[in-house]
């Protein structure tokens, strides 16, 4: 098992951030902004779980035979499944997604979320 | 975290942030919404309900059974129920098997009694390996094993997502369901660990 494998295990033990149901579910805000959307798009029916999961499956397939030197995570497969399967969709346009990004990224320091 | 950092937030957080927020212009998704499912899977589901659900195994034979033979009618008699959680069953350990899950494909897991899945379960490395050579994995776990028990791996897929009965510890016969369920830990009921003793 590689030493980022055991970090990850050493994460979920007696050191990790408590949470009021016992578990460290997202490591980043970002991680659960993303599983919210997702879930609150399939709750208003605009996206099937089987899809997603469908591509869930083959961003992590995709990782894992031709990326391995780049840091594995989990979010960062969901979140490219989920763009994927929006553009795919007709629910949202690779280049304004591009385009908000870039908008984003260009705002200045100490800006209001 | 990068994240922390408001000044420069990740290359991450910030395409997920303009996914999110072209979507709400769209009028597709409220962050209301998303807020409270964000909420509701970090405060209110988790592995304290699976571990109702093992104690009332433990402490009922008839829930047992039920558990035993259709695992998602038996849990919703508890309350829990909800995505991912449509096709459970139960594995149950005893002296001579023990059971573990994975999911080699991606992170299929019984949400309404586990929560979300920790780092660990989801990491390729634990994918790839349990399956291989399940004894190892637990070994390096923590879990050490007897020879003479066979160890079982189940694969949680779309069609069915597997959750695993502990044995009960020895010692316990006087305990009320409550305390037994502070006994179980969500380790326990992937398997890659045994309940605590009292």
């Amino acid at each position: 098992m590689s030493a980022r494998a055991i970090e990850h295990l050493d994460a979920t033990g007696p050191a990790a951030p408590p949470r009021r149901n016992g578990e460290l579910v997202f490591a980043a805000p970002w991680e659960s902004r993303i599983f919210g959307v997702t879930l609150a798009l399939h709750d208003a029916g605009l996206l099937q779980w089987e899809e997603f999961r469908a591509r869930l499956i083959a961003e992590i397939a995709e990782w894992e035979r031709d990326v391995r030197d780049d840091e594995w995570s989990y979010y960062l497969c969901w979140l490219a499944a989920l763009e994927n399967l929006l553009v795919a969709k007709g629910l949202c346009g690779r280049p304004e997604l591009d385009a908000r990004g870039r908008a984003l990224a260009a705002r200045p320091p100490g800006h209001d979320h | 975290m990068p994240d922390h950092d408001h000044d420069t937030p990740g290359r991450e957080a910030l395409r997920a942030e303009a996914l999110e927020s072209l979507l709400r212009e769209k009028g597709l998704i409220e962050s209301e919404a998303v807020d409270a499912i964000i909420r509701h899977f970090e405060e209110d589901v988790g592995p304290m309900n699976g571990a109702r659900v093992v104690a009332r195994a433990w402490a009922d034979p008839g829930y047992r059974r039920r558990l035993l033979e259709d695992a998602t009618r038996a849990i919703a008699e508890l309350g829990f129920g909800g995505p991912e959680g449509e096709h459970v069953v139960v594995v149950e350990n005893t002296a001579g098997v023990h059971n573990v899950v994975v999911c080699t494909l991606c992170s299929c897991y019984p949400w309404p009694v586990l929560g979300l899945p920790p780092a660990w379960y989801k990491d390729p490395a634990y994918r790839s390996r349990v399956v291989r050579e399940p004894r190892a994995v637990l070994a390096q776990m923590g879990l050490a094993l007897e020879e003479g028990v066979e160890v079982r791996v189940w694969d949680s897929s779309a069609e069915v997502r597997y959750l695993v009965l502990p044995e009960r510890p020895a010692g316990t016969e006087v305990l009320g369901e409550e305390e037994l369920a502070a006994l179980v830990t969500r380790d326990a009921m992937i398997g890659v660990a045994k309940a605590k003793r009292p």
